[in-house]
């Protein structure tokens, strides 16, 4: 049920149009700043460092993209490139993956 | 400035609902008498926390999010309910680090560990070498280490760490020790010495010298990526590159120590009434202690750099480690007494180190080894005394034989008193500098408008650059 394959592509091809969800194995944790991510499989730790990235990841699962995701978090187009690049990195540390991979 | 566009390590220095992670000792019982133990661990105590009450921990916890803890001691393994708490906490979402010398990691037991998905293993070693490692730790205890490190192995259990702490005599064993790990598949995990417990007998004949300091940052530059850290050299900071890490002292910040009474300190090598911040038995329990006391309220408050502030490592270094400073008598707003910059040694130079504060809580065996000096109108010592082992020195006489005990003779050879292969009593000092346990990815948004963000690598962009800066240790 974790991300099966960690073939996600790097930073810059992050795919915005595809339908992601947080992994099995993250737990979230909010915080003032955004939250905190834990993955208790790889025991990484990731810093969301906005209450927005939050509400975005959050949106994540229930989103048909990572898009449509972040425009129901209300992200402004021009930050969409910000939140693109969060996100992959996200992706690369296998916090959140692809869905149709579950 | 919007609480979200402040630097992480600045939202971090203004605390967290919960710690990162936090290091709990179970037991002040310890089967070794290491002489730099950071908690003066040997004998338990009477008023530990029970079986339930550390359940009882555990489920707040979970509630509280504290995703993993650092277990250690004394030698956590040595309660009897140790692998219960394990499961029960595993059970619960809360991830478990433990810290062991080794003397229970049976191949039965390593076993059981592989098989835990959320359980990660550190076996203390303080030389490459037995030499080096038991004049530390205590006889035998180099062999009692390798042993477990096999079982691990054996039983395939990737990953596990081998945890050291630097000394003066070991930081030129730092190839060996990775080479050691590697036939391992093990990680290699350097932590740093503090004169904490009794490790302020022995900080003035074990702590790197200046040179050392620099052949350590050197090698950490090199393969910091592969070694963990604890994130506990941040003052070698101040030689230039900040070395992987938060850089940051996350006492009562990001996080602390709760002692096997139940006490919780700002971090485990602050083991001393000035950074008690209450007890998870009190009203409100570890939440409150953490989200409400008064010492971490204050910890969180913006720091003065002192007389550190005008120099221009500062924003590295950060003035270095509080509990280093404490416990030599510096004050917190000053130098770190292995200041790279040397500062710290010229503000040691004119202190009054003997008014230094005392660690407290000494739960040392009262027997093996001798520690103090013990005045020489008690001797008694008999002529013929058929036992001594051949390589007992002066200094090194069998317990229950008084004798000073020179400081200088602990760094060389074996710790003073302790008697042979007979009663080679173990120890484990519970080493856990942790601050952060794990690789981190600091997710960063990078400024809306920001010029350079078109500009092709993810490095050229300023903000992003954070996104290398990993907060990985432990």
């Amino acid at each position: 049920m974790a991300c099966a394959v960690s073939t996600e592509r790097p930073r810059a091809s992050f795919d915005l149009d595809a339908a992601w969800q947080l992994a099995a194995q993250v737990q979230v944790r909010p915080e003032r700043f955004g939250a905190l991510l834990y993955h208790f499989g790889t025991r990484q730790l990731s810093f969301l460092k906005s209450p927005a990235l939050l509400a975005v990841v959050r949106g994540l699962a229930t989103q048909p993209s990572a898009r449509a995701a972040c425009r129901a978090a209300d992200v402004p187009d021009a930050q969409l490139a910000s939140y693109r690049r969060a996100l992959g990195t996200l992706a690369a540390a296998q916090m959140i993956c692809r869905r149709e991979a579950t | 400035m919007t609480a979200a566009a402040l630097p992480l390590v600045e939202q971090f220095s203004y605390g967290l609902d919960a710690p990162i992670c936090l290091t709990w000792e179970l037991t002040y019982a310890c089967n070794l008498s290491c002489v730099h133990c950071l908690s003066s661990s040997g004998r338990r105590d009477p008023r530990e926390l029970s079986t339930a009450q550390c359940q009882a921990v555990i489920d707040e916890l979970q509630r509280m999010q504290v995703f993993y803890v650092n277990i250690g001691g004394g030698e956590p393994t040595v309660r009897p309910d140790f692998w219960d708490l394990l499961d029960y906490a595993t059970g619960h979402d809360v991830g478990v680090k433990f810290s062991t010398n080794g003397v229970k990691i049976t191949p039965a037991i390593a076993r059981r560990l592989a098989g835990h998905d959320y359980v990660d293993v550190q076996i203390s070693l303080d030389g490459a070498t037995a030499g080096v490692n038991d004049a530390v730790r205590g006889p035998g205890s180099y062999a009692v280490a390798l042993r477990a490190m096999r079982h691990l192995a054996d039983a395939g259990f990737a990953g596990f760490k081998i945890s050291v702490v630097m000394t003066r005599h070991n930081v030129g064993q730092l190839d060996e020790f990775r080479a050691l790990a590697d036939s391992f598949g093990a990680q290699l995990r350097l932590t740093r010495l503090r004169p904490s417990g009794r490790g302020a007998d022995v900080w003035d004949e074990l702590h790197l010298t200046a040179g050392q300091q620099r052949q350590l940052y050197d090698w950490l530059v090199e393969h910091g990526d592969s070694v963990l850290t604890g994130d506990s050299f941040f003052h070698l900071s101040g030689y230039g590159s900040a070395l992987p890490g938060l850089n940051l002292c996350g006492a009562g910040r990001v996080v602390c120590l709760i002692d096997p009474v139940g006490d919780v300190y700002a971090c485990p090598f602050a083991i001393h009434p000035a950074f008690l911040a209450g007890n998870v038995r009190d009203p409100g329990g570890f939440a409150r202690v953490w989200r409400e006391s008064e010492l971490f309220a204050g910890l969180r408050q913006p720091q003065s750099g002192g007389a550190c502030e005008s120099c221009a490592a500062y924003g590295a270094c950060r003035g270095g480690c509080m509990a280093a400073k404490f416990f030599t008598g510096l004050p917190l707003d000053g130098p770190d007494p292995e200041c790279v910059h040397g500062h710290g040694e010229r503000v040691l130079a004119m202190a009054d180190t003997a008014a230094a504060p005392r660690p407290a809580g000494d739960h040392s065996h009262r027997t093996s080894p001798r520690r103090d000096p013990v005045p020489l109108t008690l001797s008694r010592r008999r002529p013929a005394e058929p036992a001594q082992p051949p390589s007992a020195r002066s200094g090194d006489r069998g317990p229950g034989v008084p004798g000073v005990v020179p400081r200088g003779s602990r760094a060389g050879g074996r710790p003073p008193g302790l008697a042979g292969p007979a009663r080679a009593m173990l120890r484990e000092c519970g080493v856990l500098a942790a601050v952060l346990a794990v690789t981190a990815v600091l997710t960063v948004l990078t400024p809306p408008a920001a010029p350079a963000r078109a500009a092709g690598p993810a490095r050229a962009v300023p903000a992003a650059r954070e996104l290398a800066g990993h907060p990985r240790s432990g």
